[in-house]
């Protein structure tokens, strides 16, 4: 394990993860929530992760950060390289001190996210009071200066609020404001706007989006909305059953789509401007993880499904640079969509 | 971080249509409201609010204004019955010198109910602070920590549980018998605080069972906030409304309890006195002089009454599912 070097890794990775499987023991069995996840993050840059629900990205996120409840939870293998640290072989109290000061992280439901028992100023200045030791004093007016930052207004007198005196977006700006407090390296967003309504959904990104470009923070999306991911990513993960099935470069994702799946996901948005009939659907449910079938995960709803499929687990196929698509017809697939006469 | 707002797409003028500010109603504000609608808790808080301010300032204002004190015994009357009714003078007319009376020894009634009275509340929120302090934290660690170490704990309250707790308290109070008054009372303090954490414990652990996979804890942990802090200040705060209402009806209990002990003799010794100890003096006599019992008895019984009536109306009006504006 290298030092604790601030300028990164010299391949300019800020978050590389490498083969992480995180399992849970039910009384079902083993649970396999994230089974064999590689990715890197560059510095300055936004990584979106797409899936179903259960398809493992929020564990995926507790596990970058240890925080997979333990027992049933345990990650059973795997390296999570933050700035040249293995942060599963650190410490619980060095951890800590990295949570929150250099990962922090948003969630999903603002509404039960903040504690309702203590006022948020004083929940802001519990960050920079831990980790950048301020004063009461200081940290309070870092809190303030950071509610007015995202766009709370009055906030001096509102900091003195408590939670449910705050609207969900309001609470969600309180929570991207709490998680930027310590000018953070990475930003880990748990559907930040899946609890929000529309308008305010698209307020929460576009606040993320600029405060991202102020502060050069690294951001991971989690999201299942392929909307949010088109207008806020460069890189994207589509994730099935504890497994990436698709990684690119979100552009590329979006028009030469390289796994059944993922165009399966794409073909489900419906298009405002088409001539609205019955809206796509993959057919069928998401597996469950517990008792997988040999093959490949995603073969009992696959359109292009073969004999092969429902036998061997399909091949992580390179397609492009930065293009990966777990299937057995990937190239196939990928030509259908237009791409892959270079490759 | 720069703070420029012209960076921020949105202006905050415009990002929140509901930023007008508004002094919302908090929690127990709403309690307070629904406290003061519940006729008789607002009874119970005046009784006890007026027995507690006269059982702390009563004495000094009686020696005051009549010379009396609880222990002042005459020494100039040396006739053999020194017990008068309420409202009557040495002559055996009117008088309202002992609004009631005087005991066997010839001390004015009045100036003893209120020094019981401190004792007895002494004894009371002393020994409710001390179950507050260990159940809240024992009870908040085992839910917290969960697993085999809550099982460990939780097994320990139910062998303390199913122990007969008078009994205990009459064992550690009779081994430890202190020659002191003051420190029979610390005694009395240690060992009623000893069993009455129990109960808390386990409300206490309840709470925070449910209260701990919460996102806001996720969310404090995420923040990289320690154990220790998680609990006692993010989730022992969240408990408070079932604790308070758990401690206002431990107070009434523990009294009981301590008025039981002195009567039975192992609790308050004299010269100090309970109203416990009041009611077993004055059990003795209570075919002749019955106000020696009766004083003493009723104002425990009001003090008792009035602070379960609080307690029930702190239960309802801290009940969120009580909720109907």
């Amino acid at each position: 394990m290298e030092n604790d070097n601030l300028m990164s890794q010299p391949n300019g990775n800020l978050l590389e993860v490498k083969d992480l499987r995180t399992y849970f023991e039910t009384e079902d069995g083993i649970v396999k929530a994230v089974d064999g996840i590689s990715f890197q993050l560059k510095r300055g840059e936004t990584l979106g992760i797409v899936g179903e629900s259960g398809s493992g990205k929020s564990v995926t996120n507790l596990s970058i950060i240890r925080l997979i409840p333990d027992p049933p939870g345990k990650i059973v293998s795997g390296e999570v390289v933050f700035n040249g640290q293995d942060l599963l072989l650190l410490t619980n109290e060095a951890v800590r001190k990295i949570r929150g000061r250099r990962i922090a992280m948003i969630f999903q439901d603002p509404m039960t996210s903040l504690n309702p028992f203590m006022k948020i100023s004083r929940q802001l200045m519990e960050m920079t009071q831990l980790h950048l030791g301020h004063s009461k004093a200081q940290a309070r007016e870092h809190a303030i200066k950071m509610l007015e930052t995202v766009g709370i207004p009055d906030a001096a007198a509102r900091a003195d609020n408590y939670p449910h005196e705050f609207s969900g977006g309001m609470r969600q700006r309180v929570m991207i404001a709490m998680a930027l407090s310590c000018e953070p390296e990475l930003l880990i967003a748990d559907e930040p706007t899946t609890a929000l309504d529309v308008t305010i959904q698209a307020q929460i990104l576009e606040l993320i989006k600029t405060l991202k470009r102020e502060t050069g923070t690294s951001v991971v999306l989690i999201t299942h909305d392929l909307g949010v991911v088109a207008g806020m990513t460069d890189h994207v993960i589509v994730m099935y059953a504890g497994k990436i099935v698709e990684q690119a470069k979100t552009s590329e994702l979006f028009a030469l789509p390289g796994n059944p799946y993922t165009k399966g996901l794409l073909k489900s948005v419906p298009d405002p401007t088409a001539e609205q009939g019955k809206l796509y659907q993959i057919p069928g449910l998401p597996p469950d993880v517990a008792h997988l079938k040999p093959g490949c995960p995603f073969a009992p709803r696959c359109e292009k499904v073969q004999e092969i499929c429902h036998r061997e687990f399909p091949p992580f196929v390179q397609l492009n640079a930065d293009h990966y698509s777990l299937c057995h017809f990937a190239r196939e697939v990928y030509a259908e969509s237009g791409g892959g006469r270079v490759s | 971080m720069s703070t420029d707002p012209d960076l921020i797409h949105i202006p905050p003028e415009t990002a929140i249509t509901e930023g007008e500010f508004v002094r919302g109603t908090s929690l127990w504000r709403d309690a307070w409201r629904r406290l003061l609608k519940n006729k008789l808790a607002v009874f119970g808080l005046i009784v006890v609010v007026l027995i507690t301010i006269s059982a702390i300032i009563g004495p000094t204002v009686i020696k005051r204004t009549t010379g009396f004190t609880p222990d002042y015994i005459p020494t100039d009357d040396i006739r053999l019955i020194k017990s008068f009714p309420p409202f009557t003078g040495p002559d055996g007319k009117f008088s309202w010198t002992h609004p009631m009376g005087t005991d066997n020894a010839g001390r004015d009634q009045f100036a003893r109910v209120l020094q019981g009275g401190q004792i007895s509340l002494f004894v009371g929120i002393i020994s409710t602070l001390v179950s507050l302090l260990i159940g809240v934290s024992y009870g908040a660690i085992a839910g917290y920590v969960g697993g085999r170490v809550d099982n460990l704990m939780m097994r320990v309250v139910d062998i303390l549980y199913s122990l007969p707790y008078v009994i205990v308290v009459i064992v550690l109070l009779s081994m430890f018998r202190s020659q002191t008054a003051r420190g029979q009372l610390v005694l009395l303090f240690v060992a009623l605080g000893a069993v009455s954490w129990l109960t808390m414990a386990r409300i206490v652990r309840g709470q925070v069972l449910s209260l701990k996979n919460q996102e806001f804890v996720m969310a404090a942990k995420a923040t990289g906030v320690s154990t220790p802090r998680i609990i006692f200040r993010h989730l022992v705060p969240n408990t408070l409304g079932p604790v308070i209402v758990y401690a206002t009806l431990t107070i009434p209990q523990v009294m009981l309890t301590e008025a039981f002990l002195s009567f039975l003799g192992f609790g308050v010794q004299a010269p100090l006195a309970s109203w416990g100890s009041l009611a077993s003096d004055g059990i003795q006599n209570i075919a002749i002089f019955p106000w020696q019992l009766i004083f003493p008895g009723v104002t425990m019984a009001l003090t008792l009454f009035s602070l379960n009536f609080l307690g029930d109306g702190l239960r309802d009006a801290l009940d969120p599912q009580m909720r109907t504006v």
